[in-house]
């Protein structure tokens, strides 16, 4: 307790309120934790469970979630209050045979200078047998300097046989550029389940990037990308499912586009065996009238209802 | 009261006016129900749309207890006690039945929520945390629908054709839930015979003008037997 009470002492409130907005935490966390703040780790805490371990290169940590645990979480937060900083850190995720847990990262940028702040975090997951994951991953940008707030996470996924991962990224304006990329690789049974949420203003730029090969049989994603764009944003979405056994593999890229935004959807479906099921939907367009007419007709004026719409598009 | 005084409604075409409602004199009083029928395309649902707000007449005034609000907004409508259960329910991607209700709803709290999804036969529990989505079959939407008119409890209530869908339910559950708005003024636009009959007054439109009005007995004749197919436009579609 003393090493935590010290780690909070040792942060001013931009940085708490900014691990508050990632990761729902109002202070260090009792359980396996490890924080990273302008591109050092500052403190890591493991468990009988989680054992949190620096890379011998110092290029970031590597964690090792033992068989079997139930229930357990591991937050991770990393936050830049520093302008010119241009953090790469790359983390491993082992997550034994039957393990069911939780992980709740993501970054916050706070630059109140006029240079560029950015966060290159590099994830890589490997998955067990029968492990189940669910990774949350909140991405906020804020502060008044000019200098941008840019933050290009990597997801490496590898998931063994009968294996399950469910993904919540969430990003909520702020961000000046993100590059996103995602890959993974199914063996058999394996389930991946990504939920993707983004809102974009002012001349922000998002370009997502999901790349999955459905390698075994049974194997099976499901993607659903919710995005708005406002103002005079930009974004694009590129998914890329390959389906090389009997598989199941379903994108769903669902965009608002309002002002001078502009999105992008490229889809590509690659099936390689005459058993693979692979579908890509998507729907970009502004907010349809009736909905916003529907709205006022229950007392709602206009911009109300164009908020609740984009709230509830967005967060339910 | 709700008055429309000379409401007319044209859309251009081919550079010549085309009329879809035509100098359209009604008042409706509190405390009554008015079912407004008619064929096809006669011009019931501008009607109601111009009564919400949502189309802007091309000619004549709206007056709500003798105020002008012609040029009133839909929300500011809304917020003047004027209620519209859709002909077609709008969906959403995202919003839940309870996000819609607690819009509508003065009591915050979710066991009047629950009171009013129970009123029109769903069972609260099961759809409150529902998304008001293509998931949802046409019935469902149409008690939703008529579920938040009650929430509302406006002056106002206007119901597009509210019994499509609702086989499943009963006519009987319909005419309880309009009997709890009975201080209101109640325009229902329908062509079932069971809804004229319990309404105080019919108003006949065809071709967008009004072609006859009074109760129903006097207009059985019009609407009954022959007369609800003929109104619904059967025997031009056949």
């Amino acid at each position: 307790m003393t090493d935590v009470r010290s780690c909070e002492a040792m942060m001013n409130e931009i940085e708490k309120a900014l691990l508050e907005k990632i990761s729902n935490l109002h202070k260090i966390p009792s359980g396996a934790f490890s924080i990273r703040r302008n591109g050092k780790l500052l403190k890591k805490s493991s468990t009988t469970d989680i054992d949190i371990e620096q890379k011998q290169d110092g290029s970031g940590i590597d964690v090792f979630v033992k068989p079997n645990v139930k229930n357990k979480s591991l937050h991770m937060p990393v936050i830049i209050t520093l302008g010119g900083l241009n953090d790469l850190v790359y983390n491993s995720f082992y997550i034994g045979e039957n393990a069911d847990v939780t992980i709740i990262a993501g970054c916050g940028i706070h630059n109140s200078t006029c240079n560029n702040s950015q966060h290159n975090g590099v994830h890589t997951f490997h998955l067990a047998k029968s492990s189940k994951l669910k990774y949350i991953e909140t991405h906020v940008g804020e502060g008044d300097g000019v200098g941008a707030k840019i933050l290009n996470p990597t997801t490496n996924i590898f998931m063994a046989e009968n294996s399950q991962m469910e993904i919540e990224t969430i990003q909520i304006e702020g961000v000046t550029s993100t590059l996103r990329e995602t890959n993974a690789e199914l063996q058999n049974g394996a389930k991946l389940l990504i939920n993707e949420k983004l809102l974009t203003c002012d001349k922000q730029r998002a370009k997502t990037n999901f790349k999955v090969s459905l390698l075994g049989r049974d194997s099976k994603v499901e993607i659903v990308s919710r995005s708005v764009a406002k103002e005079s944003s930009f974004q694009e979405f590129r998914s890329n499912l390959i389906g090389k056994n009997s598989c199941f593999g379903h994108v769903e890229c669902d965009g608002i586009v309002l002002d001078k935004a502009r999105v992008i959807s490229i889809p590509k479906i690659d099936a390689q065996n005459c058993e693979a099921s692979l579908v890509h939907e998507a729907a970009i367009g502004k907010i349809a009238g009736d909905e916003i007419v529907k709205l006022m007709t229950l007392g709602l004026g206009r911009k109300q209802a164009e908020d609740v719409i984009i709230n509830s598009f967005l967060l339910n | 009261m709700l008055r429309l005084e000379n409401i007319s409604y044209y859309t251009i075409e081919n550079g010549e006016k085309k009329y879809i409602l035509r100098d359209i004199n009604l008042s409706f009083d509190y405390g009554k129900f008015y079912a407004i029928t008619g064929p096809n395309g006669s011009g019931k649902t501008t009607l109601a749309k111009i009564i919400m707000g949502i189309i802007k007449p091309s000619a004549g005034r709206v007056f709500l207890d003798d105020i002008d609000i012609t040029e009133k907004d839909v929300d500011q409508r809304a917020n003047l006690g004027v209620s519209y259960a859709f002909q077609t329910p709008v969906t959403f991607k995202g919003l839940k039945v309870s996000d819609l209700m607690n819009i509508v709803c003065k009591e915050k709290n979710i066991a009047k929520l629950c009171e009013y999804l129970s009123s029109v036969g769903l069972c609260a529990r099961e759809y409150i945390n529902r998304k008001v989505d293509k998931n949802l079959s046409g019935g469902e939407l149409k008690r939703i629908e008529l579920a938040m008119v009650l929430a509302k409890n406006g002056k106002i209530n206007i119901f597009d054709e509210p019994e499509a869908g609702i086989d499943l339910w009963s006519f009987e559950k319909l005419t309880q839930v309009f009997s709890s708005l009975s201080s209101a003024s109640n325009i229902i636009i329908s062509h079932q015979k069971k809804i004229l009959e319990i309404c105080d007054k019919v108003i006949i439109l065809k071709n967008g003008k009004v072609d006859k009005q009074g109760n129903f007995c006097d207009l059985k004749h019009e609407v009954c037997n022959d007369g609800c197919a003929k109104l619904r436009g059967d025997d031009e579609r056949n």
